[in-house]
């Protein structure tokens, strides 16, 4: 009588360890997770609450990682804002040529990945006599400027009431006080909710882990900015906070050929961005969604 | 009442091991039917292994459609999860005898589509390394601000709550107790809007992105509820009817009659929601028009779509048109037919014709194509198997619970008449 349960316990204590040796085999792609992932990185805490010490010891854990990873020495700071300073930025549409240089400067400068050509920056090519995106397109492959178009880069609004990182759920993206919207990617856990926030198109997805070759590794980084991201997180335009906190351009300006960008701290009455904002009848693009960007667009007339 | 002596701290632990024993113990059938579920389970785990050592370029997913097959049914799962309150609501505010009966059948179904949805968010964050981020107190819970917070409360709040009102009634029969109303009555209706509330907040996470016209509509919250009643309903009276072939378990047919009309009338407000959404964006034509022109007619050479539209429509009309003919009432066959073509129709309906149209065209007007990936494909299969898992074996101990198969040494079996009349 006693037998046969005896037996049936055994059937399935045999089951349960056949089941849980599939479990372990179907799960064990993770062991590549070191990778990609650290003990380090696992522990860290956010942005905002890592003290000046934490941070050094983050950022130079960081520097290894990278030097494991992309055979590259490289230094990695955390830039932050100066008070009295807010970033506007103002694009000349009157001026643009559309050749896009602006979005391959930002494809080095901010270490992105090389095999799909990633940039903060899509040129629309638009046409003459509307402002219809729908009539837009950003897969042109022709000489420019081509007749009846003209062209409009848009990146990261740094809007003054994102909607992006009201989403996030864990506070991995907010707007610092000199108006630039950025992410801790190490705290960003890739749910991309704040990618199907943004009415602009600005933000962008790790979907694999970066490719640069260690030559074309922009050395020069930032936590927040530049350096070189983690598979499976979001990052976006930072304005190269890396750069502009330190007074130099952004470096989507610096690669303009015609001028059309301008940027600089709107508190300062003598800056550049300032007249433009003073004496350029300038827009934004859909103002109707209050997101009020600090990212303004003019024509020259 | 003599088990009733046994103190908890002995009782529960050796009534968790009779679970985990009944939960393990069936025909051939059962064996079959669980070891293709882990068979599916297992090929799901591990692509999602691969797709979070590898990233997530395995899946179709872009920058311009960054939500996709898992969102989609995420969405539908939560649905799901909400529709079985439709058994709750007949049964205890109606008193309706039959569907008292039953209605754990539609708690569980509850429980196990909860867990699907949980595991959809899970498969599709990119760093799921990181959930701890999300634990208030330890990580940034990012409440009240983030809508998606609000989910992860009321879905896990939801949970909870099945969890306690089926747990508890399980584990009272098996002590041959009453059920001591105060422990479950408050959150049975707790639960009732409870129920309400965590299809709502799915979707209020889409309908409050002002950049994405498709979704940004106050009829989107009316609408996941409307085909919820569908979906919810369809599902359970399937599963009664499988219940009644194979278990000992009396369903009773009143409750299979009142499931019916309840997917009837919201089958013709989804409908009848959706006529109105049409009208509006193809009457008023413009750029709020776009995702739905994509969606049932094409664009600019784009028609990914449309197919799954036309086969969800005709699939939603036909059913409908079948539930509501009065001389096929009687016919078992033809109306199972319509239940899961109904059932396809809001799957098609919630997924590839809500989360991907809401991406296409992007906020720039490009039009970028999405079609799932294997990978994804895999991956979702397996999240639907682990879900029907926790379904089967909920129900295998439920229902043992009820019939009072699943009972202490000494306690009284004769419960089931009585505890009808408290409720």
């Amino acid at each position: 009588m006693d037998e046969k349960p005896t037996r049936r316990v055994a059937l399935k204590v045999l089951g349960a360890t056949l089941g849980a040796a599939a479990f372990e085999r179907a799960l064990s792609p993770l062991r590549e997770l070191s990778e990609i992932t650290s003990v380090g990185d696992f522990m860290q805490k956010h942005y905002r609450e890592l003290s000046r010490d934490e941070m050094n010891a983050v950022l130079r854990r960081l520097e290894d990682e990278t030097q494991q990873r992309y055979g590259r020495e490289v230094t990695i700071r955390d830039v932050r804002p100066t008070e009295g300073v807010q970033f506007a930025y103002a694009l000349n549409l009157s001026v643009c040529i559309g050749c896009r240089r602006c979005a391959d400067a930002c494809h080095v400068e901010n270490n992105h990945d090389r095999p799909t050509h990633q940039s903060y920056i899509r040129v629309l090519e638009m046409t003459s006599g509307s402002m219809d995106m729908e009539q837009g397109n950003t897969g042109y492959d022709h000489t420019v400027p081509a007749e009846g178009k003209f062209y409009m880069p848009v990146q990261c609004q740094q809007c003054e009431n994102p909607p992006c990182t009201k989403v996030c759920p864990v506070e991995a993206t907010w707007q610092e006080p000199d108006g630039i919207v950025v992410v801790d990617y190490n705290w960003c856990i890739g749910c991309r909710y704040c990618e199907a926030a943004c009415p602009y198109h600005a933000r962008r997805f790790n979907w694999h882990k970066p490719e640069i070759p260690a030559a074309e590794i922009n050395p020069d980084q930032s936590y927040l900015s530049n350096r070189i991201r983690p598979q499976g997180v979001v990052e976006k335009c930072t304005f190269c906070l890396h750069r502009t906190r330190e007074g130099r351009l952004p470096a989507c300006l610096e690669a303009c050929p015609t001028g059309a960008r301008v940027f600089g701290n709107v508190l300062d009455p003598n800056s550049d961005i300032r007249w433009v904002l003073e004496n350029k009848r300038v827009f934004v693009l859909k103002e109707e969604l209050g997101t009020r960007p600090r990212f303004f667009y003019f024509f020259d007339v | 009442m003599a088990h009733s002596g046994v103190p908890h701290h002995l009782s529960y632990p050796r009534f968790l091991l009779k679970v985990l024993d009944r939960a393990t113990d069936g025909t051939w059938r059962f064996y079959a039917w669980m070891f293709v579920l882990t068979a599916i389970a297992l090929v799901g785990a591990n692509t999602w292994a691969w797709q979070v050592a590898r990233g997530m370029a395995v899946t179709a997913m872009s920058d311009h459609v960054s939500w996709g097959l898992y969102i989609a049914n995420f969405t539908f799962a939560v649905g799901l999860a909400a529709g079985g309150v439709m058994m709750v609501i007949p049964a205890y505010l109606y008193h309706d005898e039959d569907m008292h009966d039953v209605v754990i059948i539609g708690e569980l179904l509850s429980v196990a589509a909860i867990v699907m949805a949980l595991g959809f968010v899970v498969v599709d964050l990119g760093r799921p390394d990181r959930f701890w981020h999300m634990i208030p107190g330890l990580g940034k819970f990012h409440w009240p601000v983030s809508m998606l917070t609000w989910d992860v409360i009321v879905l896990n709040g939801y949970l909870a709550i099945n969890l306690h009102v089926c747990g508890y009634l399980v584990y009272t029969r098996y002590r041959g107790e009453r059920p001591d109303p105060r422990w479950y009555l408050p959150f049975v209706f707790l639960s009732i809007i409870w129920a309400i509330s965590i299809h709502t907040v799915t979707a209020f996470l889409y309908s409050g992105l002002g950049g994405r016209p498709f979704w940004n509509s106050a009829l989107l919250a009316p609408r996941f509820l409307a085909s919820a009643f569908v979906t919810g309903p369809a599902f359970i009276i399937l599963s009664l009817q499988l219940v009644r072939r194979f278990t000992a378990f009396k369903v009773p047919e009143g409750a299979i009659r009142r499931l019916l009309d309840i997917l009837r009338v919201a089958a013709l407000v989804n409908l009848f929601m959706l006529a109105a959404e049409l009208f509006t964006h193809f009457y008023t034509g413009g750029h709020h028009a776009a995702a739905v022109r994509y969606l049932w007619l094409g664009m600019h050479g784009h028609h990914e779509l449309v197919p799954w539209m036309w086969t969800s429509i005709t699939l939603n009309l036909g059913a409908v048109a079948v539930l509501l003919t009065p001389s096929l009432r009687e016919r078992r066959v033809v109306i199972n037919t319509a239940l899961v073509a109904i059932f396809a129709a809001v799957w098609i309906e919630k997924g590839m014709g809500l989360i991907v149209p809401g991406f296409v065209p992007s906020t720039l007007h490009e039009l970028v194509p999405y079609a799932p990936s294997i990978a994804e494909w895999k991956v979702t299969a397996g999240v639907w198997a682990l879900g029907l898992m926790v379904f089967t074996v909920a129900l295998k101990v439920g229902l043992q619970a009820m019939t009072g198969e699943l009972r202490a040494p000494g306690a009284q079996a004769d419960l089931a008449v009585e505890e009808k009349e408290v409720a």
